[in-house]
């Protein structure tokens, strides 16, 4: 282990570099868990409620296009349908709320199992369309089926007692448990990320023929890796469910799994936090744009426009990229 | 006799690639697989290790008609290939591109809620097939910036990783200097010593260096087999593979 600062024969890349890079990254960790920690004594606790179930929400998106490179037009299947089936446990079943939560987790890994089943043998477009296929036929099932309400949605969905204890009407509670969802969430796909399958996965996304070559089967790691975000975007749609109290229509459009594409875009792909930049931008955006005359639509639209050409590798993306970055030792490749 | 194929044949369109291939690989023997440009040598490797489907004709791995198969399985039935255009994992190290080779044989792909230092009970067997190519000292090197010929070596380490009973090498000295291809000649003598080789080269001292037996292709179709000798003498190999009668 002598040679553990010694520069490599590329010059550049050095384990005390990444050693760095490390703990860089952990303080801005804890800088961000103290700066949410805080955070509502500043800030309107639903917004950043809001905020953290988006967070969650395209930081599971990333896991898929991030760590294997499937482009999925379908994630608001999953995240709306477990908002659909958390509402109802709750309110129908009187389940407590982070049974809810898992009742909507298992129903968007069950959905994820059956669209991954069919969308992962494709690959690029092809993908991206068969997702977007078999999301809106979730869609018009939700449309059309009976505990979802129609177009009302499922309303007034009581929050309940975490574990029957902690009273979540009390917005603070309610502030604390999704943030710890949210925690939780980014530990798992963190893990998840850096695993044995998770180095899998990477190898796939680097040479796909080469890991057949070595007899892996990877469709069923790429189903693997699709499942588990599915879940995870579940986990975010189904705390949502309990945010707003309510389950609509709105989360399994379309519109929406292209608004999770824009902001792990904007965040920048295959980064860990990026995604989260991303849905804080998106979400801070649209909060301010809704009270103006605006039409938030368009502005999105133009504010993306601007960052995909300004910053190809999304905000976080672009900083890892840059000298400075690279100076400290993260790494960025794409 | 391990691998064998039968009236092998590929068409792409109207064109055949390959047609009407025989082939026996035998255990701990060195067989080359030469001919021209354009010969098909890289297309009947597809056939064989099953990214490609023949259009006709069987084969046979071990006894088991493996001409249905998916590469994967193939690959898990120990027929495992090199690549003609050098196949690492460019963002990972030297050493974890070997380790993923050996991931699955030894029951640790799957684990996504394990920490990647699970992975380190394979550091010693990668360490032994990292030194056994000469790679020690760029252990920890990115794959991506290895020189041509490493990267070369590095794709015959993780090969070997998975301990195949048949290795399929396509060109795998193709674009190394005289040094590093004498390496590899060696390396690739050694390990045939308990398995079947079967390899495309295009240098032929090395085919006659190490090949014991030699099929050449020419547009597709089988024009000669034997020992080098036999074949490098025959008139129809010398014009159809060198362009002349004389070499
Ligand atoms: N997927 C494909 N579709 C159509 N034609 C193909 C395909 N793959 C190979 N061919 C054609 O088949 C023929 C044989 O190609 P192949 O790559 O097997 O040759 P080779 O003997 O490996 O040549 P080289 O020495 O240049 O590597 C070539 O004419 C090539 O253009
Ligand atoms: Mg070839």
């Amino acid at each position: 282990m002598a040679d553990m600062a010694e520069t490599t024969e590329t010059g550049g890349r050095t384990e005390a570099h990444s050693a760095m890079a490390s703990s860089i990254r952990l303080g801005f960790l804890l800088v961000g868990l103290a700066a949410l920690a805080v955070a509502p004594a500043f800030l309107y606790p639903v917004f950043l409620m809001k905020l953290l179930c988006f967070a969650l929400f395209a930081c599971a998106f990333n896991l898929l296009i991030g760590y294997t490179g499937l482009l999925s037009f379908g994630h608001a299947a999953f995240f709306g349908g477990a908002a659909y089936f958390t509402a109802h446990a709750v309110k129908e079943w009187h389940w407590t709320p982070e049974l809810g939560v898992l009742f909507g987790v298992f129903g968007a890994a069950v959905l994820g199992l059956v669209i991954g089943f069919f969308a992962i043998r494709r690959q690029g477009i092809y993908f991206a369309m068969i997702t977007l296929a078999l999301s809106q036929m979730f869609y018009f099932f939700c449309l059309q089926a009976e505990f979802t309400k129609g177009e009302d949605g499922i309303q007034g969905v009581p929050r309940g007692h975490l574990f029957g204890l902690v009273d979540l009407s009390v917005s603070t509670n309610m502030y604390y448990f999704t943030l710890a969802v949210f925690v939780i969430g980014l530990l798992i796909i963190w893990r998840f990320v850096n695993s044995p399958f998770g180095m899998i996965l990477k190898s796939i996304r680097e040479n796909e023929q080469r890991a057949v070559s070595l007899g892996y089967s990877v469709q069923y790691y790429k189903l693997g890796a699709f499942v588990m975000s599915a879940a995870l975007a579940g986990l975010a749609g189904g705390v949502k469910a309990l945010v707003f109290q309510f389950a609509t229509l709105t989360d399994v459009t379309w519109q929406m799994s292209g608004e999770v594409i824009l902001m792990t875009l904007l965040g920048g792909i295959g980064t860990l936090i990026g995604p989260v930049f991303g849905a804080g931008l998106v979400v801070t955006l649209q909060n301010y744009l809704a009270t103006s005359d605006f039409p938030v639509t368009i502005v999105t639209g133009v504010v993306f426009m601007a960052c995909v050409l300004l910053f190809r590798r999304g905000v976080v993306g672009e900083f890892y990229a840059s000298r400075l970055g690279r100076r400290l030792g993260f790494e960025h490749r794409r | 006799m391990v691998l064998s194929a039968r009236g092998l044949g590929m068409r792409f369109g109207d064109f055949n690639a390959v047609s009407n291939v025989d082939l026996d690989v035998h255990h701990a023997r060195v067989h080359a697989l030469i001919g021209p440009n354009g010969a098909g040598k890289t297309t009947v490797f597809n056939l064989l290790t099953k990214f490609l489907t023949p259009t006709s004709g069987t084969i046979t791995l071990l006894g088991t008609d493996i001409t249905g198969m998916a590469p994967d399985r193939v690959a898990r039935m120990g027929l495992v290939r090199s690549f003609q255009i050098s196949a690492v994992f460019p963002h990972l190290s030297v050493l974890d591109n070997v380790r993923v080779a050996l991931q699955r044989p030894n029951g640790l792909a799957t684990q996504f809620w394990r920490p990647l230092s699970a992975l380190d009970r394979l550091n010693e067997r990668a360490d032994q097939l990292i030194s056994a190519v000469g790679l020690s000292e760029a252990r920890n090197v990115m794959a991506a910036d290895l020189s041509y010929g490493r990267k070369r070596v590095l794709e015959i380490a993780t090969t070997l990783a998975l301990d195949p009973k048949v290795l399929l090498l396509d060109e795998p000295m193709a674009g190394m200097g005289g040094e590093d291809v004498a390496v590899v000649a060696g390396i690739i003598r050694n390990v045939a010593r308990d398995r079947a080789v079967l390899m495309v080269e295009h240098n032929l001292k090395v085919v006659a260096d190490i090949c014991d037996h030699v099929t050449v292709l020419q547009r597709g179709e089988i024009l000669a087999e034997g020992d080098y000798r036999t074949v490098s003498e025959d008139p129809r190999v010398r014009v159809a593979y060198m362009g002349t009668e004389e070499a």
